[in-house]
């Protein structure tokens, strides 16, 4: 077994992109359903605008990163209006029920073969992130190397940038939810009514609340586009948005960096499990019979539900949670 | 208790010389409703054809179980929508507008089913009440520095309720670790960091203790010698008679009687509507002695039996006994 390749890329997927993508999109995602009590199930639409928004825009049309990116965000916030303005005012699980089929309706519009000369269909897009890497300060240095794990300096980019805008979202989640705004989400979460009976616009209130966690949510799908350099259809679907709320629940839903080291827990537990049961079915640990190398890649989300699971039941609040507001909920 | 009651003699002296009828026009009305209507299937639940509230008085809305009340008050504060109907607030209209525009408007309520923001603190909960504040604005909450100054007065101000209210102690708990009588004071409380001209309260004392009811009435009077309106909805009667300066009866939706508290309290009409409904709940108090412990639901119809019966004894309501308080309805 060859535990240095194992504990590497565990420790490079701590701060990976792939743990920066689910952290943005968890970020959107706790604002919310942890703060304001939204149940949105449609996170990975927002990821897939933000993402598509820029592959279209440069790879399709030719145009600048930055109209791309302009595209993107302009995408989440109209996505946010059209989930929102129909649904909002209605019970909670209406929501939840638009969000995800909106969400599954916009994954096949990109799979479109019809549409295929704009969104590539099934294939995607690719050819869109030569902007971005042209912009990068690290290019031709060779990236870092701390021993246990190297990153390039095409990685080494994408990590600066995507970290800097979990930064600056955690920031403005923070300034905000300790803030008379945030105190209005807070309140709507608990009681609607009680709210508006004290003169805010519930309704104005969830859709800002909406409209923020999609342009998050859309952050995280342009590193996760730029990081690859390619979109896919497939990776925007109900698998990411159950990603995501596993990780605002691990972290601790409502808790600033909450949805941060959720991500990364998540991520490194994957990892960690995937590459351990791989390198022991590679070298014939366990016998055939036992669990072949195909199975393997099941085996790591069995092992991971359960660790949830566990969480669930020792620590329903998640790792930042504050225990006395869980048990609030009995009364 | 009360030290200044000169909004009190203006409300009675306005509201004295009126003809004790359903509809009765009053003097200087904050509130004027009109033909509001409220079908749910086949049962119409409000059909007040005209009622008007006096500014400035406590005014009682009365009626068994059913009769509407709830209903009503949903209506008028936007809570629900009416088949029919139109209503004035301060001589503007408030028919089909949104709950929190009617807030805003000064007509504020709290919920017969307590509402408190269980996971906010008790400060935050009275916070959340005060209108007009920079820091609810998206852009400007990113800023502390525009709104930490009235944040800071808001806080003062809650604080100041809180410690009218007794709840000062609990200011930094989570609401949901509060006793339901607390929470009852927590949201009355609430609803006065709107400072509104008309508060109306669903049942305020349910639940309440009767030495804590004591200083609620207080409370509820100093609202009105603050020059609020108040319209609020209550089971005791002793309580009622106590503090209101008109009383308003509903039954099956409409409004049946209206009256000083005297005169609605010897109302034929006004017994029939609580009898009418609860034949099968026995009288428990005559003259504040218990007969039969009967039907310990039914108390709201029987009590008001107690209390006129002390009235046409002796004029005068006895203060709350504590047992009442027992066989009070708990919020349904
Ligand atoms: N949402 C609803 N759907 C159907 N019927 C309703 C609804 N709300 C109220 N009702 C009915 O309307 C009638 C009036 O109810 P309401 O709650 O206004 O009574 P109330 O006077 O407040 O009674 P209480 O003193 O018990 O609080 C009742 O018969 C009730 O069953
Ligand atoms: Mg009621």
């Amino acid at each position: 077994m060859n535990w240095s390749s194992i504990f590497s890329v565990s420790l490079e997927a701590i701060i990976g992109s792939t743990t920066i993508a689910y952290a943005l999109a968890a970020i959107g995602l706790n604002v919310h359903f942890g703060y304001t009590g939204l149940l949105n199930f449609g996170q990975s639409a927002f990821l897939g605008v933000g993402a598509y928004g820029i592959a279209i825009t440069v790879a399709t049309f030719s145009q600048s990163l930055w109209l791309g990116v302009a595209i993107g965000l302009a995408a989440a916030v109209i996505l946010a209006l059209l989930l929102g303005i129909p649904t909002l005012r209605l019970r909670a699980d209406y929501l939840a029920i638009v969000t995800i089929a909106a969400a599954e309706i916009i994954r096949l519009f990109y799979r479109a073969t019809d549409l295929r000369k704009w969104t590539g269909a099934s294939d995607g897009l690719q050819s869109f992130s030569q902007d971005f890497y042209d912009l990068n300060p690290f290019a031709g240095s060779k990236g870092i190397d701390l021993g246990l794990i190297t990153f390039t300096d095409r990685e080494l980019w994408i990590l600066v940038v995507g970290w800097t805008l979990v930064l600056l979202s955690c920031l403005v989640v923070y300034l905000l939810m300790s803030s008379p705004w945030g105190r209005v989400l807070k309140a709507i979460r608990e009681d609607e009514d009680a709210v508006r009976s004290l003169g805010k616009n519930v309704f104005s209130y969830k859709m800002q609340s909406l409209v923020l966690g999609g342009v998050i949510g859309a952050l995280g799908g342009f590193v996760f586009a730029l990081d690859r350099a390619a979109v896919q259809p497939d990776t925007y679907g109900t698998e990411f948005t159950f990603f995501a709320y596993t990780i605002v629940i691990l972290g601790g839903a409502a808790r600033v960096f909450g949805p941060v080291v959720g991500s990364m827990i998540f991520w490194v537990l994957l990892v960690f499990i995937d590459s351990t049961l791989s390198e022991a079915s590679n070298n014939k640990v366990f016998p055939e019979w036992f669990m072949t190398t195909s199975q393997a890649g099941s085996v790591r989300y069995i092992l991971v539900g359960l660790g949830l699971i566990l969480l669930l039941i020792y620590r329903p609040q998640g790792i930042f949670g504050d225990k006395r507001e869980v048990m609030l909920d009995g009364r | 208790m009360d030290a200044d009651r000169a909004a009190r003699s203006r409300a009675v002296e306005a509201l004295a010389g009126l003809p004790c009828e359903p509809g009765v026009p009053k003097p200087d009305p904050i509130l004027i409703a009109d033909n509001v209507v409220r079908r749910f299937g086949g049962l119409t639940a409000v059909d007040v054809k005209h009622v008007e509230v006096q500014r400035g008085s406590i005014t009682a809305l009365i009626g068994p179980n059913g009769a509407g009340k709830t209903t009503f008050f949903n209506l008028l504060t936007g809570f629900d929508a009416p088949d029919e109907g139109s209503w004035t607030f301060n001589g503007r209209s408030l028919s089909g507008v949104a709950a929190h525009k009617v807030a805003r408007a000064g007509m504020v309520r709290t919920f017969q089913l307590t509402k408190a923001l269980s996971k906010l603190k008790v400060i935050d909960n009275m916070r959340l009440g005060a209108t007009g504040q920079r820091g609810e604005t998206f852009w400007r909450a990113l800023l502390p520095g525009t709104w930490k100054q009235q944040e800071a007065e808001v806080t003062a101000r809650a604080e100041d309720l809180l410690t009218r209210f007794k709840l000062i102690a609990k200011k930094d708990d989570f609401a949901g670790s509060l006793s339901g009588g607390q929470r009852k004071l927590l949201e009355m409380a609430r609803a006065l960091m709107v400072q509104p001209e008309m508060v109306m309260l669903d049942e305020p004392m349910a639940g309440v203790n009767p030495a804590l009811t004591q200083s609620l009435l207080g409370h509820v009077k100093q609202l009105r010698e603050d020059g609020m309106t108040v319209l609020f909805v209550e089971h005791d009667m002793d309580m009622v008679h106590d503090i209101s300066d008109w009383i308003i009866v509903m039954g099956q939706g409409g409004v049946i009687a209206e009256g000083t508290p005297d005169k609605v309290m010897a109302d034929p009409r006004v017994i029939d509507a609580y009898l009418g409904a609860h034949h099968d709940g026995a009288v428990k108090t005559v003259g504040g002695e218990e007969v039969d412990a009967g039907d310990l639901e039914e108390s709201g119809g029987v009590t008001l039996i107690g209390a006129v019966d002390e009235l046409s004894q002796d004029d005068v309501p006895s203060p709350p006994v504590s047992g009442d308080d027992d066989f009070r309805k708990e919020p349904a």
